[in-house]
């Protein structure tokens, strides 16, 4: 097989010659033109159902339930409505008169439920439904919790003997969370207080990055790469740091020392600094997750897609395209296995320096 | 005739698209700049005290990510204008 090379880029060079377009071929209107920039985004995005595939130009998906508040009462429909009509009419509970839910394609509300109002306007909801990334947390959740309390079971049973399968796993993982991260920025007297959240955090986001990047059901869903997220655990960290800061650390904030008076007073140049940079930093947390998260899935998403494109030209310069795009897909599959353990890591040991700033002892 | 050309001359839509695929395109300059910065130095200095390897390969990859970071920010408000 010495030859291999010779035959792999010959067969990719004949596949070429066959991209040129096929000017025989009969105008088919009824086939839909390949949008590769509105599939990228279906696969990024949140949505009402879940679309599992499409069979036969029949789509297979689960319409999740929809949840909105209107006036103080709740109304729960299923997000089928809005796949079969355009708007869904209901009766408003406090009135009795019509309500006309729809979810508009342009505007402010793009993609979301807004209520229409008998004028025309569009008025957004109380909306806490269980949409696509909603479900794939409890799923993904659920996993954590049965792998935990296999973990702590295996402990149970086995007492003080070696580790085994699952738990030689996990008991890696957590004592290099507990060794190499917290332990090195914390100082002494103050991690046990900080380890909990560390370790549950570390596993929240490096479990759900790898499922993310399972694309079969029921794992799939971009949750790591939803903004809401990112930012709910990046809230975590800042609520932590300056609620269980000591005095030390406010002192650090408000009366800097070390730095000249003209800086403090009369113009306080010096906390005001130091104040936007306590809130750059959980904005920062949560801005390169959501970052690198989605940027890696686009660009997965983005090759498969190329082929796609490709096709739509000629189907043997999709395939050729194919061979070509898979090997660069793999690629990027592997390194987004490792961006997804770094980014957990990154996270996880910039909460713990911002805890271990915020506990600091006094020498 | 000429109306139609003095709104397509003042409808600056495609000028923020144009704008934003340069602006990904400089972002990803000043990241491969960083990281390739952050390898060689990382790489010379493991040459000069391979016991120190493990420790070295650590920091590294450490600050690639954020090197890496600053860069996605970039692409995240490109993002932002190509698409709304």
């Amino acid at each position: 097989m010495k030859n291999w090379k010779y035959i792999v880029s010959l067969s990719f060079l004949i596949c070429l010659i066959f991209t040129l377009p096929n000017f025989a071929k009969a105008e088919d209107e009824q086939k839909e033109k390949f949008n590769a920039g509105e599939v990228i985004l279906e696969h990024i995005l949140d949505s009402y159902e879940w679309h599992i595939f499409t069979w036969k130009g029949h789509e297979v998906s689960i319409y999740l339930p929809c949840i909105v508040f209107n006036e103080g009462k709740c109304y729960t429909f299923s997000s089928r409505n809005f796949h079969e009509n355009e708007f869904y009419k209901t009766v408003n509970k406090t009135n009795s008169e019509e309500l006309v839910f729809t979810i508009p394609n342009e505007g402010d509300y793009k993609g979301k439920i807004v209520i229409v109002n008998a004028d025309g306007t569009q008025k957004r909801p109380f909306d806490i439904s269980i949409t696509k990334n909603v479900l794939a947390l409890f799923i993904s959740c659920a996993l954590i919790i049965i792998l935990f309390y296999l973990v702590t079971k295996a402990y149970q049973k086995r007492g003080e003997k070696a580790p085994k399968g699952l738990q030689s796993l996990f008991e890696m993982l957590i004592v290099y969370v507990r060794d190499d991260i917290a332990r090195k920025a914390i100082n002494e007297k103050s991690v046990d207080k900080y380890l909990p959240y560390l370790i549950t955090v570390f596993f929240f986001i490096f479990i759900n990055n790898l499922l993310g990047l399972i694309p079969i059901f029921p794992f799939g869903a971009n949750i790591t790469g939803n903004i809401a997220t990112t930012a709910t655990l990046a809230l975590f960290t800042f609520f932590i740091t300056n609620l269980f800061g000591n005095k030390e650390y406010y002192k650090d904030i408000f009366n800097t020392p070390g730095v000249p008076w003209f800086l403090k007073y009369p113009l306080p140049l010096m906390p005001l600094i130091e104040t936007v940079g306590c809130f750059t930093k959980p904005f920062v947390l949560a801005v390169r997750l959501f970052a690198n998260i989605t940027a890696g899935h686009i660009v997965v998403l983005g090759f498969i897609s190329s082929i796609f494109i490709v096709a739509q030209i000629s189907v043997a310069g999709g395939v050729g395209m194919s061979l070509f795009s898979l090997i660069l897909a793999i690629f990027v599959d592997c390194i987004e296995l490792l961006v997804a353990y770094i980014q957990a890591y990154v996270f996880t040991l910039l909460s713990a320096l911002y805890f271990g700033m915020a506990s600091k002892e006094e020498k | 005739m000429l109306q139609e050309v003095a709104r397509a001359a003042t409808d600056l839509a495609p000028l923020a698209k144009l704008g934003a695929a340069l602006a990904a395109g400089i972002a990803t300059i000043g990241a491969a700049m960083g990281i390739s910065k952050i390898g060689s130095s990382a790489l010379e200095s493991m040459a000069r005290q391979p016991e120190a390897a493990g420790n070295i390969q650590t920091s590294m990859i450490l600050a690639a990510a954020f090197v890496e970071g600053v860069s996605l920010f970039a692409v995240v408000v490109c993002l932002l204008v190509a698409v709304g």
